[in-house]
């Protein structure tokens, strides 16, 4: 694995070879020194041309566990802004020694830009890119249903799949990067996907997707989903006529009070409410299902640390890098 | 000898087969063919073996864009020519988004007499539609057309004229000079922030798309008005399977609509997009086989009239970023002939008398040019190209005479090749290479 840009490019076994490591990170994680030397002297910038601090520190504190010096260059109101290029803002970081390049951008397709061009040579991960991809995010959230459906099948999590897993996702499939990478990684895993959203937010195309598309969240739940993925709702999609109001868009497609009944109702006990955050509480989840035991809401924020560490060991320990030191021997 | 070194020489081409024609030879002397046949012998002549080569009317490209004034950057007049001249063009419209717009009679007559000074080829300044190309008011249509530049074809390309009224003034007001309104059909709101054909590629790259029917819809409503009205219609750069049927049914209908294809749409896919490399950043985008198929049969059947290069030349900044960034456009002028051999003379839609149908015929007749795309025969104005149907070459936009280096063709090797360009009897490109521009008399 030369670079993380992708899940649609992922192979099954890097994806599960990913989630095993993530789960040696997370007992590194649960231990009184949470810290490995093994990217000492590698140096993780946190290249970030949009807002997001959630997806920013924690990636900077996977690089900190891993004791990578971490370079945070908020491209937003920096010289970026004033007209400098991709082109030359990668020169430059090329130039100061990057090993590998975080990369959050608002246009589809620039992290794999930055890992073609030839302008760098650092791994390039992608962090979120536009409308395109989130593959972090889609490990964490694969992480997080593993180990659910491990524990529910009474198996030992690491070297399984997710097969006869059914997931539904649910929200503003259209402009969801969280969506598109999650159903590649979810069906390279062996789930079964269901996509839940309003006509209007559903990509045209859609129908040569691998997945199942319902207009009816009522139905998605009667069918007995294990696990139900919330989408964020960005309030300013009201205005380009997506759907009439936000609550009747709540209504519909929210997941409320009724709906975190209605599972009890059906008889299903282990479906779990996922959301990759932050939430809108009142609008695409109500704040009794975002705080019910079913929410994995917290444990996706404690695995997203897990499951980026081992991206970035995996990446810096690529044959392209000189071999860091193994996890087994950095421990002893 | 009192007459100027151009007229001085007369050229003899032996052999050239006559588009699917036999093989003949022609006789150029002061700008004209002055005589054809078989075992022609001209004391004096210089001659031109053409054995094995194809001789057709010198290509007319109705949508170039030279840039310049505004963008010398990105392409000159004389840059522009040369590519023109080494493509086998003999004329080319240069597009009216520069800057300043070509929206005056002053504007025009400057591009006009640029192309005049580089002599590499006939530059016909297309004039804009709409003042600043702003689609508000009409620009004053009439003065372009009675200057030097006799400006018959006016375009906003880049942008749709999409008020429905002042397209059909535009329509109505040209008839009075014979002008065309060339129409980049493009619905605004449909479009607003689009990146890329809307499709199953772009729903998994995550791209806002342009969907076909923000084309098609345009179309419809234009070749509606231009009936009613009674006026003459061409549409730009046609890229989709849809857009094809609405004008062939307008042709059965009898309305005055003409329509143009681009080399890349007759060939490339937005499967290129995955790349996320903006070289196939393009306006219309790039669509999905299906379309590339339909255009390639309406080209055949003679729906979409002529090719049009829609040559787009960049600096490299506005390409070497993220797709997103990028500038919309490709160059054109040095591939043309050799993708229209592939795509529609290889793949056994058409013949080389096609090929001069739809790359000089058609265009200098849409285009109003009375001594371009003349048949190749005794009394015709002597503009020719010469193609070597056999050669294979591998483009290099490096290599290329235009400044633009944004060829999505790079790398691809493409058969046919430009071997002399005669533009009014003057050899602008002789063996493969610009030879000299061609001196304008009396100016």
């Amino acid at each position: 694995m030369r670079h993380l840009l992708s899940t649609e490019d992922l192979g099954k076994d890097d994806a599960v070879r990913i989630l095993d490591t993530a789960e040696e990170m997370a007992a590194v994680s649960d231990r009184e020194v949470k810290k490995l030397p093994v990217l000492r002297g590698r140096t993780v910038v946190n290249l970030f041309f949009e807002d997001s601090t959630r997806t920013r520190i924690s990636f900077e504190a996977a690089a900190k566990r891993l004791s990578a010096d971490v370079i945070n260059f908020a491209a937003k109101g920096s010289s970026v802004s004033k007209g400098e290029s991709l082109k030359d803002t990668a020169q430059t970081l090329e130039a100061m020694g990057a090993d590998a390049v975080v990369i959050r951008h608002w246009a589809s397709g620039a992290p794999a830009r930055l890992a073609a061009s030839g302008w760098i040579d650092a791994a390039v991960v992608n962090a979120g890119d536009g409308t395109h991809e989130h593959p972090t995010q889609a490990l964490l959230d694969a992480f997080t249903m593993r180990r659910n459906w491990a524990r529910i099948n009474g198996t030992a999590s690491p070297g399984t799949d997710l097969s006869g897993m059914k997931v539904a996702i649910v929200g503003d499939v259209l402009h969801s990067r969280v969506a598109r990478s999650n159903l590649w990684l979810l069906r390279t895993l062996g789930a079964d996907v269901t996509m839940v959203a309003p006509p209007t937010l559903l990509p045209v195309g859609v129908a040569k997707w691998p997945c199942t598309v319902s207009y009816d969240l009522d139905e998605t739940l009667a069918a007995g989903p294990d696990a139900v993925m919330m989408l964020r709702l960005q309030g300013e999609r009201m205005n380009a006529a997506f759907f009439p109001s936000t609550r009747e868009y709540s209504r519909r497609w929210g997941f409320d009070d009724r709906r975190l009944q209605a599972l009890d109702s059906h008889g299903l006990k282990e479906t779990i409410i996922m959301h990759p955050g932050p939430m809108n509480r009142g609008l695409e989840i109500s704040a009794a299902a975002a705080d019910s035991p079913r929410s994995t809401v917290l444990q996706q924020v404690r695995n997203g640390v897990s499951v980026r560490m081992a991206a970035l060991y995996l990446l810096l320990s690529g044959e392209t890098h000189a071999a860091p030191a193994t996890i087994q021997e950095a421990q002893r | 000898m009192s007459a100027t070194p151009n007229e001085a020489t007369a050229y003899l081409v032996k052999g050239a087969a006559i588009g699917s024609g036999a093989a003949a030879d022609l006789l150029i002397r002061n700008g004209v063919i002055t005589e054809t046949g078989t075992g022609l012998s001209v004391a004096g002549a210089t001659v031109i073996d053409a054995e094995g080569l194809v001789a057709v009317p010198g290509m007319v490209d109705l949508h170039t864009h030279l840039r310049e004034p505004g963008r010398e950057d990105a392409e000159t007049v004389e840059t522009g020519s040369r590519a023109a001249a080494l493509g086998g063009f003999t004329a080319v419209h240069a597009m009216a988004n520069s800057s300043p717009v070509a929206d005056t009679a002053g504007v025009v007559e400057q591009v006009y007499t640029l192309g005049r000074k580089a002599g590499w080829t006939d530059v016909r300044p297309v004039g804009a539609v709409t003042i600043g190309l702003a689609g508000e008011r009409l620009a004053e249509l009439g003065a372009m057309a009675d200057s030097r530049a006799r400006v018959r074809v006016f375009s906003d390309d880049g942008i749709c004229v999409h008020d429905p009224v002042l397209m059909r003034r535009a329509l109505e007001y040209v008839k009075a000079f014979d002008g065309v309104i060339a129409q980049h059909a493009q619905e605004p709101r449909l479009t607003d922030g689009a990146q890329m054909n809307e499709g199953d590629v772009s729903a998994v790259l995550g791209m806002t798309g342009w969907p076909a029917v923000a084309e098609e819809s345009i179309i419809a409503r234009d070749v509606l008005l231009a009936q009613h009205v009674d006026s003459r219609l061409h549409v730009c750069h046609v890229s989709t399977a849809g857009s094809v049927e609405i004008i062939r049914w307008a042709k059965q209908r009898g309305i005055k609509v003409t329509a143009e294809v681009t080399p890349h749409h007759l060939w490339l896919t937005d499967e290129l997009v995955r790349s996320y490399d903006p070289v196939y950043k393009v306006n219309p985008p790039l669509r999905t086989d299906e379309d590339v198929q339909a255009l390639r049969a309406g080209l055949a059947d003679g729906t979409i009239d002529i090719i049009g290069t829609d040559h787009a030349p960049h600096p490299s900044e506005a390409k070497e970023c993220e797709w997103a960034q990028a500038a919309m456009g490709m160059t054109g002028l040095e591939t043309a002939l050799s993708v229209v051999q592939h795509t529609m003379i290889e793949s056994g839609l058409i013949g080389w008398d096609d090929f001069a149908r739809i790359t000089s015929r058609m265009p200098a007749q849409i285009g109003r040019l009375q001594d371009q795309g003349q048949p190749l025969e005794a009394g015709s104005a002597a503009n020719i190209t010469l193609i070597d149907p056999a050669a294979r070459w591998t483009v290099e936009p490096n290599k290329m005479a235009t400044m633009g280096r944004n060829s999505p063709f790079a790398g691809r090797e493409l058969p046919g090749r430009v071997v002399a360009t005669f533009y009014q009897g003057h050899p602008t490109v002789l063996d493969g290479s610009l030879n000299t521009p061609r001196t304008a008399e009396g100016e």
